[in-house]
């Protein structure tokens, strides 16, 4: 038992190693253009919110529609902090950052936590009705304070995260995904899970069931706050509408896509399809249809024999084994 | 002063009184049969005793202390463990995660360690392991470890649901129809397996069967449940021999 989570620890790292050498190798190299090197951060981002909508809708097994919601106030909160203290100069640059990134994942929390002890008391549907809705208030909310500037949005917000800062998203993306991932093979992520599997049988060894639907309520929006504040310090500006129930579904397809439950399946499957568009976008008319497939075809993978098969293959189930 | 004491517990669904005026006193360390034909209302006492329904009336107390309008989580640490008829395990999770989450409130690490996995993770997680792993060789399931509790054959299951509740350290055990849906073999093994766990363990035991006849080998007191209410009580002899209660069974 001890052999393979050694193994597994190794195998983690020789992943995040080889990652950050070959996107070096890219960039260093001028290996990739413009329409590329623009998509560096955004994959880092949407790895960030599939992983971390994943704790709430596939090891939770809550479907929520508002993950967006939580990303937007990391967002703005994140960019206000540095527009406030960074640009001012205040405080130096990289604290200003490190701040925003705190309290744009704090706050995002808050109202993880705020919005889960009465809507987590939903099922199923209601649920989601109920968090779709919550996500689409924030954004009108934003769109009317005078703080977030409106339906203009804040702009020249400092590019703390674009992809030249790349070390710094990596980083923050790869710790990310370690701690939930640490997170779901604890005492804690077992609870979660129970929940999910047998909630009268959780209750039945112990498991207050509001209390862990909350805790992971509250860690999903953390995390989909902080990928809320790199998002914001890539692009530079920050609009309202960017935040719709459009974005919380494209977050949800990834997740489904990867497999609930499956934080690795997560992590490719934000990397295909952030990547995908792009790769699409010479194809024009054709885009969505070749889209579409390629959606269609990873569905029928994951269910697939020659996925099964894979998993069964000796290297690969013990590659897979600690696996939430 | 007995370990579990219940005085005229009743509860209705919507006009049905499922169970009405019932009282059963167990005294620690006993095997308790609770036995009577489908429909009479068992599994619902044990869903009063553990919480999940909320009685119209009467009194539960366990070791002189009030249960009566706690959650079942509480009732669970105050030493109130269960298993359910229709096995409800942790389908997606493994054997081992299935028992070492029952130990969540026996062994415990911070927050913070949840996210890091430092030192005293890796200690209390093997503790946990540990103990988990003890538990299953009770069952001999210890070979199935890392199987899927889904993917367990139905015996197993059913045994995996009893190791689970051991986990949480009862005081008094509830099991539902542990043997339902074993073979003959199985069911012998699984009274063995019974016998055995509350030597060890020192728990009391309180079991409810629709199988006369294996209550009456296993159980030192039954009581027998009918149309809700309480049809006689006794050693398997006194019961068994009961007019009243040859008559329910024959005219099941
Ligand atoms: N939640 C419920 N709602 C309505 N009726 C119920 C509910 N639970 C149990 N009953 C009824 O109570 C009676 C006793 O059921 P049960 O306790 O499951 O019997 P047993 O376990 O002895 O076979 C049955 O008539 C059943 O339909
Ligand atoms: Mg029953």
């Amino acid at each position: 038992m001890k052999k393979t989570s050694n193994r597994q620890t190794w195998y983690y790292a020789a992943v995040i190693v080889i990652s950050y050498a070959v996107v070096t190798i890219l960039l260093k190299g001028n290996l990739l253009n413009r329409q590329y090197t623009s998509l560096l951060v955004p994959i880092a981002v949407n790895i960030m919110l599939a992983v971390s909508l994943n704790l709430v809708t596939g090891f939770l097994g809550e479907l929520t529609l508002g993950h967006a919601g939580f990303m937007s106030i990391g967002a703005y909160t994140g960019a206000l902090i540095s527009l406030n203290l960074g640009k001012t100069e205040v405080l130096p640059a990289p604290a200003a950052f490190a701040l925003a990134l705190l309290c744009g994942g704090l706050m995002a929390a808050l109202f993880g936590f705020l919005i889960g002890v009465p809507v987590l008391r939903l099922r199923g549907d209601y649920l989601a009705i109920v968090t779709l809705a919550f996500g689409e208030i924030i954004k009108s909310v934003i769109n009317s304070m005078e703080i977030t500037n409106g339906a203009r949005g804040l702009s020249k917000i400092p590019l703390y995260s674009n992809y030249t800062n790349y070390t710094v998203v990596f980083i923050i993306m790869v710790l990310t995904v370690l701690a939930i991932t640490n997170l779901m093979n604890s005492r804690d992520g077992r609870a979660i899970m129970s929940i999910r599997d047998n909630d009268i049988a959780a209750e039945s060894i112990g498991i207050k069931i509001s209390h862990f639907k909350v805790k992971a309520f509250v860690f999903s929006a953390f995390f989909a706050g902080v990928a809320g504040v790199l998002y914001a310090h890539n692009v530079g500006l920050l609009k309202p509408g960017t935040f719709d129930y459009n974005k919380s579904i494209e977050i949800l397809v990834i997740v489904v896509l990867g497999g609930m439950g499956s934080i690795r399946g997560s992590v490719i499957a934000a990397v295909i399809l952030t990547v995908l568009p792009e790769l699409l976008r010479g194809t024009d008319n054709l885009r969505m249809l070749l889209y579409a497939i390629v959606l269609i075809a990873m569905m029928i993978f994951n269910n697939s024999k020659i996925k099964e098969g894979l998993m069964m293959n000796r290297t690969f189930r013990k590659l897979g084994k600690k696996e939430a | 002063m007995a370990l579990l004491e219940v005085k005229n517990l009743g509860i209705s669904f919507g006009g049905l009184k499922a169970v009405d005026g019932f009282n059963i006193t167990i005294e620690e360390g006993q095997l308790y049969g609770l036995i009577g034909p489908n429909g009479a209302g068992k599994t619902t006492v044990f869903n009063l005793l553990t919480g999940v329904y909320r009685p119209t009336l009467g009194t539960i107390t366990l070791d002189g202390k009030n249960l009566v309008g706690k959650g079942p989580a509480e009732i669970c640490k105050s030493g109130v463990g269960r298993t359910f008829q229709n096995i409800r395990l942790f389908g997606k999770m493994t054997v081992l995660d299935n028992v070492k989450t029952a130990l969540h409130n026996r062994v415990g690490y911070s927050e913070l360690s949840c996210f890091l996995h430092g030192p005293v993770y890796r200690k209390k997680e093997q503790e946990m392991t540990d103990q988990a792993m003890d538990i299953l060789k009770v069952f001999d399931l210890d070979r199935d470890a890392d199987t899927l509790a889904s993917n367990l054959p139905y015996g197993r299951q059913r045994k995996l649901e009893i190791a689970r509740a051991l986990a949480t350290n009862p005081r008094l055990l509830l099991l539902d129809e542990p043997a339902a849906g074993m073979n003959p073999n199985e069911t012998a093994e699984l009274m063995d397996t019974i016998r055995l766990i509350r030597e060890k363990y020192h728990i009391t035991i309180l079991l409810i069967e629709h199988d006369m006849k294996l209550v009456a080998g296993i159980c030192e007191y039954l009581t027998v449940l009918n149309f809700g209410t309480e049809l006689a009580s006794g050693t398997p002899a006194e019961v068994l021999n009961d007019p009243k209660v040859i008559t329910a069974y024959l005219g099941e």
